[in-house]
């Protein structure tokens, strides 16, 4: 079970993050063969309120099928930051939102502050998207599936007319992958 | 990067979706509740573009009304419902019991009792599969405990009521119905199908019932000039209400001994190093995946803990429980409820220790949870 890699996604519903695992772990269990699992957990309410989708990716068969010690983290709320950070493990990597998460009292792990709704705003005009650009930043700095199988994975989920847009999204979400990396 | 074409990720609800439309379901009715709602939803796009009928009825009593009227009609017929849902859905399903209306019900389990929790998991429907039901009937019961053993058992569950002319649950939980893992889709050839049948008699010769043969009788589609009568008073084997204490009684036994004198080719269960194992678990559904990671735990800090997991619940494997109680002298339930099926473990342990690991607050029982557990039992 060494092998197995936590990523949670967390957020509010809506934002799309529930589709940003699905996504992932589509890319590593059909475009790289490997274990993938996705879940998602969420409250009574239609929109609104705190949401997480977990996705965990293992060469191994996958037992248990929720985070327990999170490798990876993205969270595009504060409420989210507060409520999902506990499970992080010593050394797991967090991404929050610098517009979004402005309150670290309880940041864990290797907390990286990134300007994903800035970029959102200026490169692509809107905020759809954010979900694709925190997906793009975990692939890049986890390395866990190759640009190329993320890229068919997100393809195959995007409604016809909005591929450019996504791509624009996912290649915003790399770069700032990329930047952190660089940084370390 | 090849990519295998019959491989998917897949949603546990999309699973048994796949699974039913493999099975050749004609028609589904239901009405929307989560966390079952997908398969409803998956169901209303596919069915329709292939000729066969999604409805969606007023609420869930009208809606297994409708499941049995398209099954009366000779239709592989299936509905989906959680919690509240299935409450409501009791008297049709004593109705399909008594009036041997081959049927799916798939329960996608959530906490309860009432409205609960709806986007959370629970086990806590079990007993009321068996027991929802008033007046003595046996029902059958499935688990599944991933995505793709969903996908197959639907397939099986579609078998069996048609082959026993029954209801049929499929306990799912919320944890299967909404996550996503591999499946691997079957080519319809590949997959044994039991399908509807026309009697063997002419329709001037045609009972519906027979209760003494031992065998099912076919149930005659309607349509196809075959008149018969469907009470849900007790019936005589020309389906008439009868009052007489012999017909009374073979019609009790018969609903039964179908199921009962049947268990063989019913039952379906998994056993995990159980060989040479101290510690049964007993675990199934969702838990069993956790209880699988616990003994992989356990074993290696030297603690001898096997599984069994039932695949069908109702018949309860009572055989099998009560063998394996006769070597393995603890027995460890582990339930995402207050203690339900540790009860047919208890009924059924001969001369063991039987111990149970009870959670219920909405989230998956871990490894870590049973791991303890294991280790507090191997030391009592």
């Amino acid at each position: 079970m060494s092998d197995r890699i936590e990523f949670r996604f967390s957020g509010s519903g809506g934002q799309g993050l529930i589709l940003a695992g699905i996504i992932l772990a589509d890319a590593a269990a059909i475009y790289e063969n490997k274990n993938a699992i996705q879940t998602q957990s969420y409250g009574p309410e239609a929109r609104g309120g705190s949401s997480k989708s977990e996705v965990i990716i293992s060469d191994d068969p996958i037992e248990y099928p929720k985070a327990t010690k999170v490798d990876y983290m993205v969270s595009l709320t504060q409420e989210s930051f507060n409520k999902y950070i506990d499970d992080v493990k010593d050394g797991g990597i967090v991404i929050a939102d610098k517009e979004l998460v402005t309150d670290l009292s309880k940041a864990k792990g290797k907390l990286y502050m990134i300007d994903m709704v800035k970029s959102a705003r200026e490169e692509l005009g809107k905020l759809l998207g954010l979900n694709i650009i925190a997906l793009g930043v975990l692939v890049e700095l986890s390395g866990i599936v190759s640009h190329d199988s993320i890229e068919q994975a997100l393809m195959k989920r995007v409604p016809k007319g909005f591929e450019d847009y996504n791509r624009k999204a996912l290649e915003i979400g790399f770069r700032l992958g990329k930047e952190i990396k660089n940084n370390k | 990067m090849a990519m295998n074409k019959n491989i998917k990720l897949m949603q546990g609800n999309e699973a048994v979706a796949e699974g039913a439309l493999i099975a050749g379901c004609d028609f589904f009715a239901g009405y929307p509740i989560t966390p079952s709602t997908e398969i409803a939803e998956i169901l209303s796009n596919k069915l329709p573009k292939i000729g066969r009928v999604f409805l969606q009825m007023e609420d869930e009593i009208a809606a297994l009304g409708a499941v049995l009227g398209a099954a009366l009609c000779g239709a592989k017929a299936i509905t989906a419902s959680s919690g509240p849902g299935i409450s409501l859905k009791q008297e049709h399903i004593g109705y399909a019991s008594m009036c041997e209306i081959p049927c799916v019900i798939v329960n996608v389990m959530r906490g309860g009792p009432s409205t609960g929790l709806p986007t959370l998991s629970a086990q806590s429907d079990i007993m009321q599969a068996k027991w929802g039901v008033h007046g003595d009937h046996a029902i059958i019961a499935i688990v599944p405990s991933s995505v793709n053993e969903s996908l197959y058992e639907t397939i099986r569950a579609f078998n069996l009521a048609v082959k026993y002319r029954t209801p049929v649950i499929i306990l799912t939980d919320e944890i299967i119905g909404h996550m996503r893992e591999k499946v691997v889709i079957p080519d319809k050839n590949d997959v044994d199908i039991i399908d509807v049948k026309l009697p063997d008699v002419p329709p001037e010769k045609y009972n519906p019932y027979n209760f003494t043969s031992g065998k099912v009788t076919p149930l005659a589609p309607m349509g196809e000039g075959y008149r018969y009568h469907v009470t849900g008073l007790i019936h005589g084997e020309t389906g008439f209400p009868s009052q007489k204490i012999d017909v009374i009684q073979n019609a009790e036994n018969w609903l039964i001994d179908k199921i009962y004198k049947n268990i063989k080719d019913i039952e379906k269960f998994e056993e995990f190093q159980t060989e040479d194992a101290d510690i049964l678990i007993v675990a199934y559904g969702s838990t069993s995946r956790s209880a699988r990671q616990a003994i992989t735990m356990a074993r290696a800090a030297g603690i001898k803990a096997g599984m069994f997991r039932p695949i069908t619940i109702w018949p309860f494997p009572d055989e099998q429980v009560s063998n394996l109680s006769k070597k393995i002298k603890k027995i460890l339930v582990v339930e995402m409820n207050m203690g339900q099926v540790i009860l047919e473990v208890q009924r059924n342990a001969c001369g063991a220790n039987v111990y149970g690991l009870n959670i219920a607050n909405g989230e998956p029982i871990t490894p870590d949870q049973i791991y303890a557990k294991i280790k507090e039992v191997s030391q009592l």
